[in-house]
This record gives C-alpha cells, sequence and structure tokens, in this order.
C-alpha cells in the first residue's frame, strides 16, 4: 500500500513538474499564506506577554507541532477530501476497477509538493521555540512521537471525514471543520477555550490529543481540566481510536456504495 | 467465466417532499438475473437507457456490491476480491477514460504496468504489440486531455489490456466514435477475442457493433433478462416494424395508407408509415410512387431500442418525437 502510494504520488509530482515554475511558486505561496498565521500569533505576543497562561515560546512549541502533524497528514491522505467530487465525476469508479485500495489512489491523487511548501513555517517557528524551553533529551524524543502521533490522529480525521462523504456527497464544506478546524484550533493552546469546548475535544473528537495533553506533560504544565496525570499519555490510543473508527466508516462507506448513473 | 445466480440490485431513493421531509423509495435496477457466460465468447448485452445494463457491470467488477444472489467471476466474488479481480480483468467505460487526465498517455500506461505489476519484458512486448494494432504510435507523449475521443478510447482499450486480461468488459465502447475510429475498435475486439482467447462483454446502443461481433446477445430491460441467444434469433422472436418515410410533392393527393400499413405520423407534406415486418417494402414503395407524386422516400431499418421494445409487447414510442 505505501509502495503504491509513493508510486502514484511520484507520477503526480512528475506531472506537476512539467511546469516547474508554476510549481515553485505553489511551493512559495503556500509558505507564504502559511506564514501569514504566524503572524497573527506574533502580533499577539507582541501585545500580550502570555497567551492563555502559556508563554510565546510555549504558544509557539504548540503551533509548530500541530502545523507539523497537519501538514504531513494533509500530504499523506489530505485528497481523500475530494471524494465526493470523484464520485460525481466517475473517477471513484475508474479507482474501483484496479488492483489497488481505492483509498490509497484517493490519498495520492493529485498530490503535489506545494503541500510540503506548509512545513517550512512551522518547523522554523518549533526550531525557534524549543532551545527557549527546557527541555530533556527525552522531551525531544516525546516531541517527535507526538508530532507523529499527531500526524496519524489527523489522517486518521481525514479517513473519516471523507467517508462520511459517501453519504453525502457535498459534505467536504462539512467535513472541512473536523480537519482544517481542527488544524486551527489546535494550533493555539486549549487553555484558550472554553472548558466544555476543551472536553469535547478531548471525548468525542479527541483534538486534544494531536498537541495538547502530550505537551501539557512535556512542558510540565497542569492541565486545567484537572484530568489525571495518565491522560497525558493517551494519545496513541486516541490515534488508534480515530483510525479504527476511520476504516470502519471507509468499509462501510464502500459497501454501499451506490456510484453514479451510466 | 461469469456466473449470476438469483442476483438483484436495490437502491434506495430519497424523493423531496417539500420542506424537511423526504419519501423512502426502493428502486429496483436488477431483479434476478441469472446468466453464465463461459470463456473465449463475445457477449452482446443489450437493453434500453435505465434497465440495469451498468449496474450489472458494475456488480461484475466489484464497484457495487449485489443486494441479493451469487455474483463469480473468474470464479471470485467480485466485490468482496476486487483487487484481486482487477488483476485478471479488463474494463472500458466509453463515456469516462480511467486513464490519468493530466498524465502523457505513456505515462499512464508505466503506472499501470506497476499498479498491475507486470514483468517489464512482457509489458514492453505487449505495449508495442498493442501500440501497432491500435495505432498509438503518434500520439504516445500526449497528455490524455488533448486526446481526441477516438485515440483516447484506444488508449484506454491499451490500458485495459495491458495485463492481458482474461476477460474484457466494455460499457460502451464506440459511443461517439467516427466510422474509422468504430472501425479499427471493432476490428480489434475481434482480434483478441479470436486470437487470444479472450471473453469479452460489450453493452452498446450500436446494433453494427453486435452485427459485427456478438455470437450471443442478451437483452436486458426492467433489470430482467429478457432474450439469451443469437442475434438472427433475437430479430425473428421479436420482429419489429420498418419505417417509411414519404415526401409528398405540394400538390399531391392526400395519401391513404395501403391495407395493412399504419400511419405513424404527418407534418405537412412528410410522413411515417409503419411496414409490419411481413409486408414486403419494395411493394409499398412501388404502389406509393405509382398514385402519388412522390419528392423522396427513405427507409429506415428498426433500431435494437425497437427490437427490445417489441419483444415487451409495449407499444413503441415515437422515436421521431
Amino acid at each position: 500500500m505505501v509502495r503504491a502510494w509513493f508510486l502514484l504520488a511520484w507520477t503526480w509530482t512528475r506531472a506537476a513538474a512539467q511546469y516547474p515554475g508554476t510549481l515553485l511558486a505553489m511551493i512559495l505561496g503556500a509558505a507564504v499564506s502559511t506564514s501569514l498565521d504566524l503572524v497573527a500569533i506574533v502580533i499577539l505576543f507582541t501585545h500580550m506577554p502570555s497567551l492563555g497562561g502559556l508563554s510565546a515560546a510555549e504558544a509557539g512549541f504548540l503551533y509548530g507541532a500541530s502545523q507539523i502533524s497537519f501538514t504531513l497528514s494533509d500530504v499523506a491522505v489530505g485528497s481523500t477530501d475530494k471524494l465526493g467530487r470523484h464520485i460525481r465525476a466517475g473517477s471513484f469508479d475508474a479507482m474501483l476497477i484496479r488492483p489497488v485500495s481505492a483509498l490509497v489512489q484517493l490519498a495520492a491523487e493529485d498530490f503535489t509538493p506545494r503541500k510540503l511548501g506548509r512545513l517550512l513555517p512551522s518547523a522554523a517557528v518549533l526550531i525557534w521555540s524549543v532551545p527557549r524551553l527546557d527541555l530533556s533529551p527525552s522531551d525531544l524524543v516525546l516531541t517527535v512521537l507526538m508530532v507523529l502521533n499527531g500526524a496519524v490522529l489527523f489522517g486518521g480525521l481525514w479517513v473519516l471525514a471523507a467517508s462520511v462523504q459517501f453519504a453525502l456527497l457535498a459534505g467536504h464544506e462539512a467535513t472541512k471543520a473536523f480537519t482544517w478546524g481542527g488544524a486551527s484550533m489546535t494550533q493555539y493552546p486549549m487553555s484558550l477555550y472554553g472548558q466544555d469546548l476543551v472536553r469535547a475535544v478531548t471525548f468525542t473528537v479527541p483534538l486534544a490529543f494531536v498537541n495538547w495533553q502530550p505537551s501539557l506533560y512535556i512542558l510540565g504544565r497542569p492541565d486545567p481540566l484537572g484530568l489525571p496525570e495518565f491522560v497525558r499519555f493517551l494519545g496513541p490510543v486516541a490515534a488508534v481510536v480515530v483510525c479504527l473508527a476511520a476504516v470502519g466508516a471507509w468499509r462501510t462507506g464502500l459497501r454501499h456504495y451506490r456510484s453514479t448513473g451510466s | 467465466m461469469i456466473l449470476l445466480d438469483g442476483v438483484s440490485k436495490r437502491f434506495v431513493v430519497y424523493g423531496k417532499r417539500g420542506g424537511l421531509r423526504r419519501e423512502r423509495k426502493v428502486v429496483t435496477a436488477v431483479e434476478r438475473m441469472s446468466f453464465t457466460v463461459a470463456a473465449g465468447e463475445f457477449v452482446g448485452y443489450l437493453g434500453p437507457n435505465g434497465a440495469g445494463k451498468s449496474t450489472t457491470i458494475k456488480m461484475l467488477t466489484g464497484i457495487l456490491s449485489a443486494s441479493e444472489g451469487v455474483v463469480r467471476v473468474a470464479g471470485l466474488d467480485p466485490a468482496r476480491r476486487r483487487a484481486e479481480l482487477a488483476r485478471r480483468i479488463g474494463v472500458v467505460f466509453g463515456q469516462r477514460t480511467t486513464l490519468w487526465w493530466d498524465l502523457p498517455l505513456k505515462d499512464s500506461f508505466a503506472l499501470i504496468r506497476h499498479l498491475y505489476k507486470v514483468d517489464r519484458r512482457r509489458f514492453t512486448a505487449r505495449l508495442d504489440e498493442l501500440t501497432e494494432l491500435l495505432g498509438l504510435g503518434e500520439f504516445l507523449g500526449t497528455p490524455v486531455r488533448q486526446l481526441s475521443l477516438g485515440q483516447r478510447m484506444r488508449g484506454d482499450l491499451t490500458a485495459a489490456l495491458l495485463h492481458s486480461p482474461e476477460l474484457l468488459v466494455l460499457d460502451e465502447p464506440t459511443i461517439g466514435l467516427d466510422v474509422v475510429s468504430k472501425a479499427t475498435v471493432r476490428e480489434f475486439l475481434a482480434r483478441i477475442n479470436t486470437e487470444e482467447g479472450t471473453t469479452v462483454l460489450l453493452t452498446t446502443h450500436d446494433l453494427g457493433d453486435i452485427e459485427r461481433l456478438c455470437r450471443r446477445v442478451m437483452v436486458i430491460d426492467h433489470g430482467r433478462l429478457a432474450f439469451d441467444g443469437t442475434l438472427d434469433d433475437l430479430r425473428a422472436t421479436a420482429p419489429a416494424d420498418r419505417t417509411l418515410v414519404v415526401d409528398l410533392a405540394p400538390d399531391a393527393t392526400p395519401l391513404v395508407p395501403p391495407q395493412g400499413i399504419r400511419l405513424v405520423r404527418r407534418e405537412g407534406p412528410r410522413l411515417w408509415l409503419a411496414i409490419p415486418p411481413e409486408v414486403s417494402a419494395a411493394s409499398v414503395v412501388a404502389r406509393i410512387a405509382a398514385s402519388h407524386d412522390v419528392v423522396d422516400i427513405a427507409l429506415h431499418e428498426p433500431d435494437i431500442e425497437d427490437i427490445v421494445t417489441r419483444l415487451y409487447g409495449r407499444t413503441p414510442q415515437d422515436q421521431y418525437s
């Protein structure tokens, strides 16, 4: 499956590389537009010394980690977002007649290195914030694991959101609330939000496990919700649960897939 | 090669009933269909639009799962073992391409080689062979979106055959093609069926495709198998009227249809007459020409839809409206 994904992604990259100027401009464009988020955060901190009880370096740590996780997941499976469009155009049928998982084909469809441009500003922020925090080597290892786990969790959310489109063909605007919305939400410290919202993203759509809960441990902060210590380490559990739900939803959607006329 | 036993496919459709209320309706696209196709056969699969042709094909290829009944293609249950089956069958949709829109044809083929895990030597030999047979040479480097319909269809056929499938399923492969492209495609299909022994299942609205290619014809209507036999048998079972179009001179005497001939439609000086199969068209033409001042006269053979319509004893719809 991984091999097929890279094969398809490589083919799409080559197709995109037929117009090298455009490709470069798009990568830079993605980097610039993501940097605007960053500008907003910098402006915020020039006016306030702390955000939700966190220092600039800590907030930057959360921002960078969340953005890298999200971008990695978007690069890997973000194209599943276009399922509804492929179903309507009939191109999803074409994926179903090939001997490779339709999910893999959908995920790699239209791959462009442009999305990788978004890694630049988020990596820059993370690299800026880490030396300003008092992190042990084991904390750094945990940070890497947290980012990867966050990517898997977001990846599960993408697929879950895509599976909804089997039932709601034009549902991608609604499901974006959970993918892009989740990415925006996790950029900021959760202590900014109302407690009920934070409970919701801890126990239902487990966005709090992308970066917030593990970071509380890494940064040595108490949980504003007062959840017990072991919750900080439930990230992998949340990721596994989301991925299992995603696989289940995808299979169910595929089994009830109705195709389009003709 | 193909086995269907008591296969049905039902869809649930929601109709609008104003406001947020929705009406739930079950539509049966295919109903208790059973047939078998042996290896090496060339079968035409006919039926009017909405009869369930595409639904059947989608069940055979594993895109849709059957609501009930048994489907077996090359011994496999398509919906459950779709990926495995994909390696053994080729599918072409005439209405849309299965190639990658932005990739040059040869890159699409190279990708297919990897996806289907075709050995490089066999792939090269096969591609050379297909390139020659279908005349792909001049546009192998062109992105699919820039190909003409005929070129694209030849590209799609090649893509479906690169892995040397045992079964080729074609959904209206000649739709919209010009006469030359149609001939190329037909000749090619006949060849891979006879020389390589590939089983072919073909849906089409084009009677020419059927006459030229299919030894066996299956007709489906309202989701049921209505006929299964040769084309001649089909014509004999359900003989359909031919249509005679007569243009009278402006000052000609009004035409009274001869005994046994039905006047289908009249539009100014032009008349449409239905000639039953047992009546000789020549005698009708002669009688009309003898007694009336005729400007022009044309005879239309019944097309496949008429035959299918007759098969069901429905009143033939006015096809000129």
